[in-house]
């Protein structure tokens, strides 16, 4: 059950990503990348942490409404959306590309075998995931967690001086 | 899982979703009937005795009635914005604790479709999503007043939805659980009454989450006629106007279980106090439909992000230092 689920998931997951660059409307595009997040969310679910999970629809969703928002306000979608297909250099390109992805899951198998294997022992440990995450935010990895946050803080003072400055 | 367990969640599911359509159905009867005594009406008579047959009757209009693609939609998420939508607001529910247990059978069945973790966070994702319906109905009918109606709501939603997560996180710091059956069990005194300020914000947040007045810009009629679902008939608008009372009667269910107690209250039992309290939420919402003006659109975005947006970052400020000295 939970194979054919992650297959499922890890598909829509993929196939959305490769519409999301293949669409030619912006605003497809973004809901494309919505389904993306909304995938790797269930997928988050599946591995038992459904605190990760939530974050990401909630963190990401409003994230991509705002790119929504803009694509509609600030493109002019007519000139945007183009009426030929893709052209022989891109597809060339496209299909080394995804040559290249296929071989690096093939190798990639193993190590997530690895993964697979150790991964519950870690999170069995405490009571609820959502405590797991903030023991572990607010203790091991306290400094990062602040740098980020610094880091946010700057990246919002300095949007707000560049949007300042136009009147 | 045994097949039983596969049926009780299943039939819960069912008996919820139902049970979450006959309030919808019965939230537009009062609505219409509460507005028209506080204006000095009757509100709807005919249909039945009081009119209690008028949310059947406007169902069955509803399906009757022509369902027009507008020329020039962009007509997949025409069709796919009202799902989003009353998919949202029905799959909230799931989450929400409507009782203790009953026995059946010797089974004991708790009453809720699911005990989730991360309940009160599943339903912000949720409603984060059902912007999403909001903005693709007013882009993709191709016509300028839906379009004006889906961004006003869009800027509107994202706005208050930030305020409405930090005015709860008070409750969950005394609770210290986001899981909804936790949070209930903490409240031998009621968290509106250690959270005051927290309850306030949450209800003038759920107002604008839910477009309801005076926050319904994104459909003022008068400027924009109805808004985002203006293009929309049939049982595509019904959707919308369903999804509007379901996202009330989900967000009253919210209040209900993180500020009112939840199910617990003397004497009878708790699904009963549980409906009680929810009610009393959607009384309220009419109440204040009947009462307030609209506001301004600039006013609306003033006071989401300088008023209620620092007033509830304070909040929780004072509610740490509060469980410092206090324990």
């Amino acid at each position: 059950m939970e194979q054919q689920l992650f297959w499922l998931w890890g598909g829509i997951a993929v196939i959305s990503a490769v519409m999301m660059i293949l669409k030619r409307n912006p605003v497809h595009s973004a809901l494309c990348l919505v389904v993306v997040f909304v995938s790797l969310a269930l997928l988050y679910v599946l591995l038992g942490a459904e605190f990760l999970a939530a974050v990401q629809v909630i963190v990401y969703a409003g994230a991509i409404m705002v790119l929504f928002l803009f694509v509609i306000m600030l493109l002019n979608l007519e000139t945007e959306v183009r009426s030929q297909g893709l052209s022989r250099v891109a597809f060339k390109a496209c299909s080394l590309a995804g040559t290249g992805l296929l071989l690096l899951l093939l190798l990639g198998g193993g190590a997530v075998k690895a993964l697979r294997a150790m991964a519950p022992e870690q999170v069995s440990g405490v009571p609820g995931n959502t405590q797991a995450v903030a023991e572990l935010l607010f203790t091991k990895y306290l400094l990062p967690f602040e740098v980020t946050s610094i880091l946010l803080l700057a990246a919002i003072v300095g949007a707000l001086v560049l949007a300042g400055k136009r009147d | 899982m045994s097949l039983l367990a596969i049926g009780i969640a299943l039939a819960k599911a069912v008996i919820v979703f139902v049970c979450l359509l006959l309030c919808v159905a019965y939230s537009t009867w009062l609505e219409r009937k509460v507005l028209g005594h506080m204006q000095v009406r009757c509100g709807p008579l005919r249909v039945g005795w009081y009119g209690l047959l008028q949310p059947i009757a406007d169902g069955i209009k509803l399906f009757f009635k022509e369902d027009i693609v507008v020329s020039g939609a962009n007509k997949f998420l025409y069709i796919l914005s009202p799902m989003i939508v009353m998919i949202a607001a029905c799959a909230s529910i799931a989450v929400v604790p409507f009782g203790d247990y009953i026995d059946v059978f010797g089974q004991k069945i708790y009453l809720r479709v699911a005990d989730v973790d991360i309940g009160v966070l599943y339903i912000f994702a949720l409603s984060s999503l059902s912007v999403y319906g909001i903005t693709l109905a007013g882009w993709s009918s191709n016509s300028k007043y839906a379009l004006l109606g889906g961004l006003r709501a869009s800027a509107q939603m994202i706005s208050y939805e930030l305020a409405t997560g930090l005015s709860i996180i008070g409750v969950l710091m005394h609770a210290g659980s986001l899981r909804p059956t936790d949070i209930v069990a903490g409240q031998d005194i009621w968290y509106i009454v250690k959270q005051p300020i927290g309850f306030l914000i949450f209800v003038i947040c759920a107002f604008a989450e839910c477009n309801r007045s005076p926050f319904d810009l994104p459909e003022a009629e008068n400027e924009l006629v109805p808004g985002f679902h203006v293009e929309y008939s049939s049982m595509k608008f019904a959707l919308f106007f369903m999804a509007e009372y379901a996202h009330m009667i989900v967000v009253s269910a919210l209040a209900a279980t993180l500020f009112l107690g939840g199910w617990r209250g003397p004497v009878l039992p708790g699904i009963v106090w549980f409906m009680l309290k929810v009610f009393a939420m959607m009384f309220f919402f009419i109440w204040i439909r009947a009462t307030y003006p609209r506001f301004r659109y600039d006013q609306l975005m003033k006071f989401g992000w300088k008023v209620l947006f620092p007033v509830a970052l304070l909040n929780i400020v004072v509610t740490g230092i509060g469980m410092v000295i206090w324990g």
